[in-house]
């Protein structure tokens, strides 16, 4: 702010000659209190359960008992354990098999809704919904349809003469089943976010790819796509976070069984296997250490998905085929204006 | 032009059979709780609405506590919400609006905090809550999410835009100190932004499982979604029953969504476009 009243008066001038300059910090605590709050909660349920939990994932620990120190045991268990293994495991199939369709079908409706005129109210909120719907009601309703004995789709595919499919206890029809609900909840949300992307590219870019006969193909992967670069990025990196913390799903698809994983634990994600290790089993040193692997992947998948879609190359790349663009809409435009002359 | 049309009706096609699969399940629900479960599990199912709802209604009702969950939950949904919106709102003013030694240290740690999952700390938030005393209060539902900094950070581009300069320094003229100018300039402009905001952590804390399930121990005091899911782990053969919980702990929340959709999907879109 650099507000100030011009005309200084001899009284304030005066004032301020007599008087030591204001300390800074001072005059800005109104402005340290207003952003207090949040670092408050922050230093309390943020920064220090997070060093804390560096210290219990250092012990065995039932939450309840004495604290007993193990150095790096628990990761070194982490490093050997199978089940936490296969929940990684897991965890990136639910990922790929709901990420993929998922962004791909929010581009295909982003698309269609772009260029539909009539009922765009109608369809944005029909296609919002489902992520506003809690999880847990409305993994219920998936659950029913994928029951193995009386579900909707194993009764329709019974019907088209192709059998019953074991969906909710072979290890694959788990997956897709998860995949499928995070797809439901997601595709809405993801086309929203690209209809607003595809919306900030402006029309003459397009008019200019016309002009110049590009075939739609052409169009889509020279110009939309990487005009799209930063909102496709802004989704991936969501997706891959929201994807690595798959928990609501198989919990209450399963929760009634046994394994909170579904049968084999076919079902049981990172987060799955945390709240089983600590909220169940009372192993809370262990639990923290997976919540450490967990912060360490989603690093690195952030780190990976930048890369491949953001990253500067790719930026650079981004920036040039603007530039391309521009040059194209100029030399068009002059076009237009030497026509206008004749 | 015939093509362009031909185009345009294939496009009302595809969007059309997408709002099927969108709101399928929901009537899938409607059919469950409305039928009984006998009639569930038969072959070829009943694909139509039938008459027992209310029936089913009745039986979630004797089995859980219903509205005491509900009210619980919106107790908390509420609670967070108005904590959130002032306290963002209040910081995003600050760091939009106004020069202090520290600002962009203050804000670059606020950005770094997205990046730590909330499962990380997990564990010794229960164990901190657990040193408080707040387990399976409402405490340990509403306190630690009263700020976020999702809400600083999208109200603070808001409030960029939105709160010319001229405004402040009037009322920096008129004498008005810091939290009235927050008052009287900054909160009525900032109004449509906190109304995206209010339904997003309205229906997040509404939907929230994993956070209640570990801290709301009391059986007598469970969050809606948590007393859902519990109703299905006892009394989960009774289909029709459990559908018609789901069913009434839906209703009233995509009801809150509708009053403000349209321009609650709009923000949305804006914010992260603007990531």
């Amino acid at each position: 702010m650099a507000v100030t009243t011009k005309p200084v008066t001899a009284v304030t001038a005066a004032s301020h000659a007599s008087e030591k300059p204001p300390n800074k910090y001072r005059q800005a605590l109104p402005q340290y209190l207003a952003v207090s709050p949040f670092f408050i909660l922050f230093a309390v349920f943020g920064a220090f359960p997070v060093l804390f939990s560096i210290w219990i994932s250092f012990h065995s620990w039932d939450g309840i008992g004495q604290m007993k120190w193990v150095g790096l045991e628990q990761y070194h268990y982490l490093l050997t354990d199978a089940t936490f293994w296969k929940t990684i495991g897991n965890t990136l199939i639910i990922w790929v098999l709901s990420t993929v369709p998922m962004l791909l079908l929010a581009l295909v409706i982003a698309n269609a809704l772009h260029n539909a005129t009539r009922l765009r109210t109608f369809y944005r909120i029909a296609y919002f919904i489902p992520n506003v719907t809690s999880v847990v009601a409305i993994t219920l309703v998936f659950g029913s349809i994928f029951s193995n004995n009386f579900g909707l789709l194993n009764a329709f595919l019974q019907s088209i003469g192709v059998g019953q499919v074991a969906w909710l206890t072979s290890p694959w029809g788990i997956k897709i089943a998860i995949a499928t609900i995070v797809t439901w909840r997601w595709v809405g949300y993801n086309a929203i976010i690209y209809l607003a992307g595809l919306q900030a590219i402006s029309a003459d870019v397009y008019e200019a790819a016309k002009v110049d006969g590009a075939s739609p193909r052409q169009t889509f992967w020279r110009i939309t796509v990487p005009m799209m670069r930063p909102v496709i990025l802004f989704t991936a990196v969501t997706s891959t976070i929201g994807g690595l913390q798959i928990f609501t799903e198989s919990r209450v698809l399963f929760g009634d069984t046994s394994s909170i994983g579904g049968p084999g634990d076919a079902g049981l994600t990172i987060v799955s296997y945390l709240y089983q290790s600590a909220f169940i089993k009372n192993q809370f040193g262990y639990g923290a250490a997976i919540g450490w692997a967990l912060f360490i992947l989603i690093v690195l998948f952030s780190i990976i998905n930048w890369r491949l879609i953001g990253g500067n190359d790719d930026e650079r790349l981004t920036r040039r085929a603007a530039r391309r663009v521009e040059r194209k809409i100029a030399a068009q435009n002059a076009k237009r204006e030497a026509a206008d002359v004749h | 032009m015939s093509i362009e049309r031909l185009r345009t009706a294939v496009g009302h096609v595809v969007l059309m059979l997408g709002v099927l699969v969108s709101l399928f399940p929901f009537y899938w629900m409607v059919v469950m709780a409305s039928n009984t479960t006998p009639d569930i599990f038969t072959y070829p199912p009943k694909l139509w609405i039938g008459s027992h709802l209310f029936e089913n209604m009745g039986k979630v009702l004797d089995n859980i506590d219903f509205f005491g969950s509900m009210l619980l939950t919106l107790i908390a949904s509420l609670g967070v919400t108005v904590l959130v919106l002032f306290f963002d709102s209040l910081a995003a003013f600050a760091f939009a609006k106004y020069e202090f030694p520290g600002r962009n240290v203050l804000f670059s740690i606020l950005l770094a905090t997205f990046m730590i999952p909330a499962q990380l700390s997990l564990v010794p938030q229960f164990v901190t809550l657990a040193e408080f005393g707040w387990i399976g209060s409402l405490k340990a539902l509403i306190i630690p999410g009263a700020a976020n900094a999702f809400g600083i950070f999208w109200m603070r581009q808001y409030a960029k835009g939105a709160i010319p300069d001229e405004l402040i320094s009037a009322a920096k003229v008129d004498g008005a100190g810091f939290f009235r100018q927050y008052l009287t300039v900054g909160l009525p402009v900032l109004r449509p932004g906190l109304a995206f905001l209010g339904i997003f952590t309205f229906i997040n804390v509404w939907n929230d499982y994993l956070w209640p399930l570990i801290v709301m121990t009391d059986p007598n005091r469970l969050t809606l979604q948590v007393a859902l899911d519990q109703l299905n782990g006892i009394y989960g053969t009774d289909y029709s029953m459990v559908m018609a919980g789901a069913l009434m702990s839906v209703v009233p929340l995509i009801g809150v969504f509708l009053i403000g959709a349209r321009s609650f999907i709009a923000d949305l879109a804006a914010g992260a476009m603007k990531f």
